[in-house]
């Protein structure tokens, strides 16, 4: 079949390889950071749960952010049971 | 651990392009998760084409295709006859269109599905204006709202009229299952789901879908605001089920003050519209609690 | 086994022996008959296939190219008004290149309200991305559907065509069509085994959105895909006259042409009459010829201008008109012709319009104005007006 290149990536019309947005890094875009107090956090998985982005992820039965994709917005904290999340000005990295 | 009341496989990645507390976002996470993602995905022009990022890339995992922004009704009447044709009846399909795709112009391609009895579960998420191109209004965004298109001005032309009821039109449609979600309650949601997978024909799911760019609230509310609109009666969660209405949560009946002063697109409103509004909602609430209160067993 | 039968009729039995397996379709006359009759086959048995009875168009397309995607064979049918429609999602179905085969029963546009024969609402489509080829009898109907699923399904082509008969002329029309076994078909015509398909749980995603850096490979993958199916379709054509027993001559048919002095090139159903009137001539000793023109899309400009160089004159008959610049076909043709040696003199006649019959008298008429030379300064002619002469030359050229 007929290949074509344009930049290196075959061009045919179609098909995209799913699962594949890792190479974008949403973490750039916070402005507020999640940080979590691990000893106030019951485990309940809440956050996990309001996540839009599936920044949260489940790590030995606690939750653990990725700030490679979190952006910040802050639901997490805003529906916390306990309160133990703060979000917190994000510094320039 | 808490044991997880939903269930734990995800049909998303990281890394898609949805403003930072996108509803719809939570819309797809809940949906893939209660379908699982064996799936096929049919999804219009909306915020959803976008959202998964750009050729090559997917922050999917479930098989899908594009179509056009009125299609979707088409487009899942298509993928119905091909996989029953190849053999393959117990392919899931889920059309996946925002309130634009649905309402408007789509409006038309999703009464043919439904009428023709197709196979498939049709997803609205509805975040109450075209989203994608700007916050232009849309039939489902709500009396009153402020929208690009209706900015209010000298002239007060904020929204006329109010949100198209597609309960109720799909309803009309004698369809055997269609429910009201919302992102507020994701255990009822993906119980909704998977009650809609369990049957055949045309299934219709009204998801509500806060969206913080175009409502202007705050991004960690998204969440708070989706369970407030049930909570106010605003967008009360039900199922009707072959024409049987089943009121799912009855809610505690807050004023719609507590979730309108939430969103800078209702804070023009006057203490007088908002009397309004709250008459209007339990005139509604209270026909809804009639219509299922009607429907006993022995009638159906 | 041979049949009496509309252009109609022989769609639908062209689409039944290439067991297409999806017809999302809607009703539109003069189309209406396909549809009908694709639905008696399902309905008795005779085809196995999903009719979709869509609520628009629009929609017909746009169900096509997701069964297609999902990797059914799929055909439906249009005309006019419903073409029309359907011309957003024309784009959509030849850049996913799928290979969905359409009869389009060529019809012209309202308004004024009209059903009758026309090439207007083709050739507004000419830049969809879709093959297009003309019929001059119900017989090619039948053939060129089947050759082009064959054409249209191979890998380097992938593009959607669409088989062009003109509006009652052929469409209501009854002719005898030889309809062949369908173990003969099947030797021609193997099932659809699409490359990339639409899976439960397969790593595909189509038609997402591709930046600037991306987008413009994929329309000339198009192109080339395109200039393939100009290539290739001669070879479908003689490997479907070895295994059914008929072909048409390419793309561009040449009729008595080589000695010619004129010559017109024409398409769809006026071929047949102007066969007929080049015979008669002849007989008369005068040296006329006639080029069918079986594809508008691919165009082949190659062929065009092997059958018109050295030339006195040349006509081109347009049942169509670009309001404002010219014929489809006439364009199309002088700028293929052009800075080439031996470039004749082209002159458009626009006939037919809204259905006038384009009867052997005016063809005659065509023939004997290129003949004469009269009119040269004109490149335009409208054919058969009302209240005047039979060719009324444009003013200022077309």
């Amino acid at each position: 079949m007929l290949r074509l290149t344009a930049r290196g990536k075959e061009a045919r019309g179609a098909p995209v390889v799913l699962g594949t947005s890792k190479p974008v890094k949403t973490g750039s875009w916070r402005i507020l950071k999640p940080i979590f107090d691990q000893e106030r956090c019951s485990g309940c998985l809440t956050c996990w749960k309001f996540c839009p982005d599936v920044a949260i992820e489940i790590k030995e039965e606690r939750p653990r952010v990725n700030y490679d994709f979190c952006k910040g917005c802050g639901i997490c904290a805003n529906e916390c049971p306990k309160k133990c999340i703060k979000m917190v000005r994000q510094e320039l990295e | 651990m808490a044991k997880l009341t939903i269930p734990a496989e995800e049909g998303v990645c990281p890394g898609n392009l949805g403003c930072p507390g996108c509803g719809a976002n939570l819309v797809m996470r809940y949906l893939l998760k209660a379908l699982g993602n064996d799936v096929i995905l049919s999804v219009p022009a909306c915020c959803w084409a976008v959202i998964p990022g750009y050729y090559p890339n997917s922050s999917l995992k479930v098989a899908t295709i594009f179509s056009a922004f009125e299609a979707t009704g088409a487009s899942i009447s298509g993928l119905r006859a091909a996989f029953d044709v190849r053999g393959k009846k117990d392919v899931t399909i889920v059309g996946f269109a925002g309130d634009g795709g649905t309402a408007d112009i789509g409006l038309q391609a999703l009464s043919g599905a439904a009428e023709r009895g197709t196979d498939a579960i049709y997803v609205m998420y509805d975040n109450e204006a075209y989203m994608n191109t700007g916050v232009q209004r849309s039939s489902s965004t709500p009396e009153g709202a402020w929208t690009t298109t209706t900015p209010g001005g000298k002239k007060q032309l904020w929204k006329r009229g109010e949100k198209k009821n597609m309960m109720e039109i799909m309803v009309a449609h004698h369809i055997p299952y269609a429910a009201s979600v919302s992102v507020g309650f994701p255990e009822d949601f993906v119980r909704k789901l998977q009650a809609a997978k369990r049957e055949k024909g045309l299934r219709f799911i009204h998801a509500f879908s806060p969206c913080p760019p175009g409502w202007r609230h705050d991004p960690s509310k998204t969440v708070e605001i989706a369970k407030l609109a049930v909570e106010t009666h605003i967008f009360p969660l039900f199922e009707v089920r072959h024409g049987k209405y089943i009121l799912t949560k009855k809610g505690a009946g807050l004023p719609v003050e507590e979730y309108l002063r939430r969103q800078g697109r209702f804070s023009h409103l006057t203490a007088e519209e908002v009397k309004a509004i709250q008459k209007k909602v339990e005139v509604n609430w209270e026909l809804l609690n009639r219509t299922a209160s009607v429907m006993t067993d022995e009638l159906y | 086994m041979r049949k009496v039968m509309t252009g109609d009729h022989a769609a639908a039995y062209a689409a039944r022996l290439s067991r297409v397996q999806v017809v999302p379709a809607y009703p539109i006359t003069p189309q209406t008959a396909i549809v009908e009759k694709l639905s008696s086959f399902v309905a008795n048995g005779e085809l196995s296939a999903r009719m979709i009875d869509v609520e628009s168009e629009h929609t017909a397309m746009a169900a096509c190219i997701s069964a297609a995607t999902a990797g059914a064979r799929t055909f439906t049918a249009t005309s006019s008004q419903g073409l029309a429609l359907m011309h957003e999602m024309l784009f959509w179905a030849s850049g996913s290149r799928l290979p969905i085969v359409m009869a389009e029963v060529s019809r012209a546009l309202a308004p004024p309200w009209s059903i009758w024969a026309d090439h207007l609402d083709v050739i507004a489509e000419r830049d969809t991305g879709w093959i297009q080829l003309f019929c001059e009898s119900n017989q090619e109907v039948l053939d060129s559907i089947i050759m082009l699923y064959r054409l249209c399904e191979m890998q380097r082509v992938l593009l959607p065509a669409m088989v062009i008969m003109d509006a009652f002329i052929l469409s209501h029309t009854l002719e005898p069509v030889q309809i062949p076994g369908q173990h003969r078909v099947d030797e021609f015509l193997p099932p659809y085994a699409p490359g990339t398909l639409l899976e439960p749980g397969s790593p595909s995603l189509f038609g997402s959105v591709a930046k600037p850096d991306e987008y413009m490979e994929f329309r000339y993958g198009m192109d080339v895909a395109m200039r393939e199916a100009a290539r290739l379709l001669p070879e479908v054509e003689e490997e479907y006259r070895r295994k059914l027993g008929r072909s048409y001559g390419g793309l561009l048919e040449n009729y008595r042409c080589d000695d010619a002095d004129v010559v017109l090139i024409a398409n769809g159903s006026v071929v047949s009459t102007a066969r007929q009137v080049v015979d008669q001539m002849r007989a008369e000793g005068k040296k006329v010829g006639l080029g069918k023109l079986r594809t508008l899309r691919p165009f082949p400009s190659a062929e065009v201008n092997g059958l018109i160089g050295g030339k006195a004159a040349v006509g081109v008959l347009d049942r169509s008109y670009s309001f404002g610049s010219g014929g489809a076909l006439f364009s199309e043709i002088r700028g293929a012709a052009y800075g080439r040696s031996g470039s004749p003199r082209i002159k458009d006649y626009v006939a037919g319009i809204g259905g006038r019959d384009v009867t052997p008298e005016v063809l005659r008429g065509i023939y004997e104005d290129l003949l004469s030379g009269r009119g040269g300064e004109s490149d335009v002619a409208w054919v058969d007006l009302a209240g005047g002469p039979l060719i009324r030359n444009a003013e200022g050229g077309g």
